[in-house]
């Protein structure tokens, strides 16, 4: 048990700093540059360098600041990110806990972040903090509502909240195809939504550098901004591994119903391997659209949570009700 | 074993920010330490097994209330501003009110607790099963009461909207 914990630990840490590294080089690689290549081979160790350098990297402590809130606001990041990473299926049996809420859990757990990026703006005492968190909290409430509507969509389809009945329910037709137009609209939707959750991409303007500075953890400094940092991007890697897991079979090799031999072949890759690799595929497409677009205005983003996705997430819903309950998905059909 | 002792923490936990949270000076401490008061309580309903009242505990309460306590904080106070204290009437009052809700709590699980002659072993209450009691129609099933709390809900939309709405 304790094991467990320490090895979970320990992969948040090593995906992080893999994630920091591959953001990099394909940011370089957008921005048509060479991106880092001095420490190490290709600057393979250039995250590693960055790590050490913020473990030992001073505290510093800011004068009339809530010291209480301060401190306990990254913990709140990082914990939620944490809990989230811990219902992951990696893999076949590679599965900390199988909840039979799965889906709901996920996103109950997630919303527990939020609270931390408020808190730290608000005792920040600084009015740069404050209106990072304020739109930070904005973004992130309204989002969450879509992303929640377009999981439920997917729930609908599977019948099960559980992530390893709903992997096994994709054995042979991912919820992606199986559910055809309405699931095609549920993952595009929570793209988007688990894109402005993040703050990532054309969604980042809680952290606006010309605007804000850097919005709510301005005041941070050390390993304190590194809990941020940190939460930051396995939130992406979660999102990513959550859009990979309802919507594109999580582990589940690629079968073709009747091919027994094709489907034996495709068993002998590693099924954590088709999940890293269907992750690292919508991992790639979040840092396309990042670096593809330019940053919305707080109130094209509100207009397009409220104004287009939730009306579309809600008619979605009645859709994907109405093809399951006629028997309109391709399992049914064929 | 490890059970009741992580039920202690727990309940520590609780009983300790309970207190500190209607004694704290500021305004948003209050907050957060009731946010922990209703995150330690998700944990008892984990320790039960009882999964789902865990996810609802955390999401409605700690993702969606205490951030919407947090926001009307953050818009109506300023960064390190403190309450006054209230008068000693009031407080005389508040403790009184206090002292007599703890009692009646206590005297309804006390009178109740001996009727439960034994625990039964709770087993995992799947989603389907729950779903099926809250939007079912037939007996011990509560579609009814959640249509009537859905009206509530739309009598506070429509409230909102009232009084957000521009005036011509």
């Amino acid at each position: 048990m304790l094991l467990v914990g320490i090895a979970l630990m320990a992969a948040y840490a090593v995906l992080a700093m893999i994630l920091i590294y591959v953001e990099r080089k394909i940011t370089a690689f957008f921005q048509a540059r060479i991106g880092p290549n001095r420490v190490g081979k290709y600057g393979l160790f250039q995250t590693v360098a960055d790590v050490l350098k913020i473990l030992i990297k001073e505290i510093i402590h800011v004068n009339n600041v809530d010291r209480f809130l301060f401190y306990t606001a990254p913990f709140f990041m990082i914990i939620a990110s944490m809990l989230t990473f811990g219902a992951i299926p990696f893999g076949k049996e590679l599965h900390v806990i199988d909840f039979n809420i799965g889906v709901f859990y996920v996103t109950a757990v997630s919303s527990v972040g939020i609270i931390g990026v408020l808190l730290a703006g608000w005792s920040s005492n600084n009015k740069y903090s404050m209106i990072g968190a304020m739109r930070s909290g904005a973004q992130f409430v309204s989002y969450e509502l879509s992303a929640g509507f377009a999981l439920m969509t997917m729930v609908v389809l599977s019948g099960t909240m559980q992530f390893s009945e709903m992997i096994e329910s994709q054995r042979f037709c991912w919820n992606i195809f199986n559910g055809h137009i309405s699931s095609l609209v549920a993952f595009i939707i929570y793209l988007i939504s688990g894109h402005a959750e993040t703050n990532r991409g054309p969604f980042d303007l809680p952290e606006a550098e010309s605007e804000l500075t850097a919005g709510y953890h301005t005041e941070y400094s050390g390993l304190q901004f590194g809990f941020f940092y940190l939460a930051e991007y396995l939130n992406m890697f979660i999102i990513a591994s959550i859009a990979a897991t309802v919507f594109l079979g999580g582990w589940m090799p690629i079968h073709i119903k009747g091919l027994d031999t094709f489907n034996q072949i495709m068993c002998y890759i590693p099924s954590y391997v088709w999940f890293f690799s269907k992750v690292a595929v919508l991992i790639f497409t979040s840092l396309w659209i990042r670096w593809s677009f330019p940053r919305l205005r707080i109130d094209q983003l509100l207009n397009l949570e409220w104004k287009y996705l939730l009306p579309i997430n809600l008619v979605n819903i009645l859709v994907m009700v109405i093809l399951v309950l006629t028997g309109l998905t391709l399992t049914d059909l064929f | 074993m490890e059970v009741h002792i992580v039920f202690y923490i727990l309940s520590l936990i609780i009983a300790v920010f309970s207190v500190m949270a209607v004694t704290s000076g500021r305004l948003i401490r209050s907050a957060t330490y009731l946010l922990f008061v209703l995150l330690a309580t998700a944990g008892l309903y984990l320790i039960l097994g009882y999964q789902y009242l865990f996810a609802v505990q955390t999401a409605v309460y700690a993702g969606g209330i205490m951030v919407l306590f947090i926001f009307a904080i953050l818009l109506t106070q300023r960064p390190g501003g403190r309450i006054t204290p209230e008068s000693v009437k009031q407080r005389v009052f508040a403790i009184i009110l206090s002292v007599a809700g703890a009692f009646f709590s206590g005297f309804i699980i006390i009178s109740n607790i001996g009727r439960v002659s034994h625990l039964v072993d709770m087993k995992e209450i799947d989603s389907r099963h729950i779903g099926m009691t809250l939007m079912g129609t037939g007996k011990f099933q509560y579609l009814m009461p959640f249509e009537v709390i859905s009206v509530l809900l739309l009598a506070c939309i429509v409230g909102a909207i009232m009084i957000a709405r521009k005036r011509s």
